[in-house]
Order: C-alpha cells, then structure tokens, then sequence
C-alpha cells in the first residue's frame, strides 16, 4: 500500500513538465500537420473544413496563369541545398573537430574538464552574434579581406559573403561544438591501449586510425554528425545573415511563409517535411547503433 | 595502466596539440574582435579610430534597447523559474525504481530540443492563433518554458543520478518524516544543481531568437529581435556594442553556473 501511494507521487511529482511539454509541443505538431492539409485563405489564416493536398503539390507543381500545372523545381533546389549545406557542415566540423576531440581526450582529467568548457563557451553566446561576428569578417573590404590585402595574398576583395560559402563559414563555426563534444565523449571511454598494440603490431598511423580509433568511436562520430546535420538543415539565422537572396535555405523558406507570402498551409507543409527528414535522420542513427549493439552483446 | 598506454600516443600523432591550438583560435578571434570593435570611436564598424565608449552610451540611452532588455528580462526570469520548478519536480519523480513508462518520458522530456527550432516557432504559432493565446508576452513566456526544461532538467538529473543517497538513507533510518529529509538533505544536495539549471534555462531563454521571432507581438520585442532588426540594417558600432553586452551577459551567466555547479564536487 505504501509503496502504491509513492508511485502515485512520484508520477504527480513527474507529470506536469510531461504534460507542459505534451501539450506545448505536441499540440502545436498535431495543429501543423492538419494546417498542411487545409486550404489556404485569400487573408491568410486558414479555411478550417476543407481539405486539400495543394500544400504539398505547390511543392513540386506550379500552376501558372492559364491553370494549368508544370513541373517547378525551385523549392526542390532550396531543399537540396539544405542538404547539401549541412552535408558539408557535418563533413568539415568532423574535419576540423576530430583532432581536438583525440586531443582532449589524451589529456590529464582536469586539463580536459577545463578545455572541454572553453569549447563549449562561445556555444552559449547568442547564435546572431556568433554570425554577426563573421559578418565582420567577411563582407566586402570587411577584416578577412583587409587582412588579405594586406599581406598582398588577394588583390581585390574576395566577395564571399552572401553566398553558399559564406554560409557553410557560419554553419560550420556556429555547430563545431556539437561534433567534438560527442567525439570526445566516445574518446574518453576509448582503450588506447588497443592503439598502441596495433602499433606494436606494425600498423602505421592511417591504419591505426581507419581500423582501430574510427571503429572504437563511432558511436560518438555518429551522434556527432546528427547533432550538427539537425540543426544546420533547420538553420535560419545564418542563412539571414550570411546567405543572399540566391542561397535561401529550408528556415529562410518556411519563414517566408508566414510573413510575405502569407501561405500557412504551405508553410506547415515545409515544416512538417523538415520534421519528417530530422526523424529519418535519427531513425537511421538508431539503425546503425543497433547494429553495433547487437556486435558487443 | 590505461593512462600509461596513452601518455605515449601523442607524439605518433604530432598534429595533435598544433589543430586543437587553432581550433580554440578559430573559436575565439571573430568575437575577440568583435569586442575589440565594440570599443571603436570611429563610425565604421570595422576600422580602428581609437578607444571609445560612446557607442555603448547610445545603446543604454535608446529607450527601444531598454524596453526589449526589460522583455527580454521578464521573459526570461518568468521562463527559466517555471521550467526549473517543473524539471525538479520531474528529477525528484523520475528517481528510484523506474516508474512505467519513465523510459519513455525522460527521454521525452528533451523532446524539444530535437525539433528544429523554426519548426516549433511555425506550430506554436500556429497553435496560439487557432487556440487563442494572443501574440506577446504570455506566449512568449510559455514557448519559452517548453525549450527551457531540458536545460533544467538534464542539469538536476545528472546530479540527482551521482549525488550520494546514503545520507537521505540515513535519515529515514532515524525516523525523519520524508518532509524533514527532503529539506534537510536532499534540497541542500541538490540546490547547487537547481541554480545552475536555472541559470542555464535563463540564458537559453534571454538568446532565443527564432522562436521569439514568430510569437512575439509588436509590443513585446526582446532583445535579440531588437539587435536583429539593426543587424539587417548592416554592420555598425552599435550593433557591435549591443552584441558585445549580450555576449558578455551569456559569458557571465555560464561560467556562475559552471562554478556554482563545480561547488559541490570538490
């Protein structure tokens, strides 16, 4: 009996931030996902009892002014470009975190507990900031290029900012943190002692890297990656700041949605379309631990 | 034995300490010279004309500056004490035998830190119209709770699961009433903890920009919808000096947090 009436207390004790989150975020997922199946209203709301698919046709069909429908791949490219974008983030975070996350991870515990935090530092400070400060660096005779000039190693201005490189700048410096600290994690719990063995045995430094380090983490390379491809392929502050009118992203799109073009529906759709491809993307990584898991039972 | 095996490892792997070295650079030179330009009297945002205040003098004379500070302030202090309170409630819940269905909700918990956040921004603010919740500071306060509870949560959790439960043990043994025990060890335990989930749930709150964008009404500007709202209009001092006090303010508040967090450890 006692231990019935602790259980209940403990569940009312648990419940309300269950129930906040619940209804906060799962209302409003449900509310979305019904908005992409309603048409649109001429002032922008919503007509609530008709149904449609037209949210999601728009996606890939154009209806032009005598009605009829063509193939139009423009909101394909901005979706592509998404993917590519963070592709290329997830690549060039790995890239350059890797090394740190191997470094740390050799160092004494207080020493990593110290450089641990001061990577993770500048990950609390306001994402607009974060970009706003390569915005310094970047733009036209910005520092980057009076730097350059300087050392006479341009002689004109390298024009990067508003374009895909300029965002893939930001992406990278505004997530980096999400790679290495995961990498690290995985590292810490890593023998290196099968390292050196493999170097007893003869392995040079690729191979012990490709066939001892790389499978000994790969979980933490694994989180890694989808921790910084999730939010990059949502990202809406850098592609604001950095991107230009040619490199939109997914977040810029949705955004426009809701204000200028006023199409709620079609907003809702994109959305939920982002949804569905940030849960694919953890299903597949809960697909490719299993297996590993399965490996070390 | 381990920690032999790896002191050896490095110089096989000479890179090493040279990329982790411009990893911190390349982490710290764009706000190092951020701050450097903040202090620039010139009015080019990025040419050095000498030491000068003026710009942050502007700043905290502008009356809209001080009246998204102010949001920005309720928002968050309203957010971060009911998701703190929330996220205890729920790590003193979750401890002990594992309730049916806990290893569902913990995880669930942290929920809305998976949605991208213009995802969640589009359907709270669809939600809040068809509901009815009006666009400002009540939504605000609520959207915000909801991604301010994982930050809370995680903190007590991870204290909750290493903290040394003997001492609760031991009082129950001596006949204290489960009120007396909570008070007299566990919160003291456990308020290190508490804080700094707070404070990590204020400054989340205080740089939320995106959700904020959609739910907050034309009255309610906070912070960061100010300094974006000047960042579109381009690259200033005062941007610059605005952008400085809120990096300096997140700073701040992370290494109180990290330090009052560490109290309880040594």
């Amino acid at each position: 009996m006692i231990s019935a009436t602790q259980k209940q207390r403990r569940f009312g004790l648990a419940m309300p931030a269950v129930l906040f989150i619940a209804v906060l975020m799962g209302g409003p997922m449900l509310i979305m996902v019904f908005v992409s199946l309603v048409e649109r209203a001429p002032d922008g709301g919503v007509v609530w009892g008709r149904f449609t698919t037209a949210a999601y046709t728009q996606f890939f069909y154009e209806e032009n002014l005598l009605g009829e429908m063509s193939f139009n791949t423009d909101y394909m490219q901005i979706y592509l470009r998404s993917i590519y974008l963070s592709g290329f983030t997830v690549l060039a975070t790995f890239v350059v975190g890797f090394p740190t996350a191997m470094y740390i991870a050799m160092q004494e515990p207080r020493r990593r507990a110290l450089l641990i935090f001061f990577l993770s530092l500048p990950f609390w400070v306001n994402l607009l900031v974060r970009n706003y400060a390569w915005l310094l660096l970047l733009r036209a005779n910005g520092l980057l290029d009076q730097v350059l000039m300087g050392l006479w190693i341009t002689s004109e201005p390298l024009n990067i900012l508003y374009t895909n490189t300029a965002i893939a700048i930001g992406l990278t410096y505004s997530f980096l943190p999400l790679m290495v600290l995961p990498v690290y994690a995985a590292m810490e719990k890593f023998d290196f002692s099968l390292v050196e063995a493999a170097f007893d045995l003869g392995a040079n430094r690729v191979q012990a890297l490709l066939h001892v380090i790389f499978p000994g983490v790969k979980g933490g390379i694994i989180a890694g990656c989808l921790l910084v491809f999730i939010p990059c392929l949502g990202s809406y502050v850098t592609p604001v700041l950095l991107g230009g009118s040619k490199s939109l992203m997914i977040g810029n799109l949705i955004q426009a949605q809701f204000s200028a073009a006023r199409n709620w529906p079609f907003g809702a759709a994109l959305a939920f379309v982002l949804l569905l491809m940030v849960i694919m993307a953890a299903a597949l990584r809960a697909v490719l631990l299993r297996g590993r898991n399965r490996r070390e039972l | 034995m381990r920690s032999q095996g790896f002191q050896s490892l490095p110089w096989r792997f000479r890179g090493l300490s040279t990329s982790a070295l411009l990893l911190y650079v390349y982490l710290y030179i764009p706000l190092i010279i951020l701050i450097f330009f903040s202090f620039n009297g010139g009015r080019m945002a990025t040419i050095w004309e000498g030491f000068s205040l003026r710009w942050y003098a502007d700043v905290i004379q502008s009356e809209q500056f001080r009246a998204a500070a102010a949001n920005s302030l309720i928002v968050a202090s309203i957010s971060a004490s009911l998701a703190t309170a929330l996220a205890t409630f729920a790590a003193l819940g979750f401890r002990g035998r594992p309730l049916r269905g806990q290893g569902v909700m913990v995880p669930f918990l942290s929920f809305p830190l998976v949605v991208p956040e213009i995802v969640t921004a589009v359907a709270t603010l669809i939600f809040f119209i068809s509901v009815g919740v009006p666009l400002g500071m009540i939504g605000l306060v609520m959207a915000h709770t909801v991604f301010c509870i994982p930050f809370a949560f995680i903190t007590i959790k991870a204290q909750m699961d290493t903290m040394d439960h003997t001492l609760e043990q031991a009082a129950n043994d001596l006949y204290a009433d489960p009120r007396r025990t909570f008070f007299a060890i566990t919160l003291p335990l456990l308020w290190p903890a508490i804080f700094a989930g707070f404070i990590l749930a204020f400054i989340v709150s205080l740089d939320n920009f995106v959700i904020s964008l959609f739910l907050a009404g034309p009255s309610s500007t906070t912070l960061p919808i100010y300094m974006y709202g000047m960042m579109r209009l381009g690259v200033t001092p005062v941007v610059n000096a605005v952008s400085t006090i809120l990096l300096v303010v997140s700073v701040l508040f992370v290494l109180i947090a990290a330090w009052i967090n560490n109290l309880n450890k040594k």
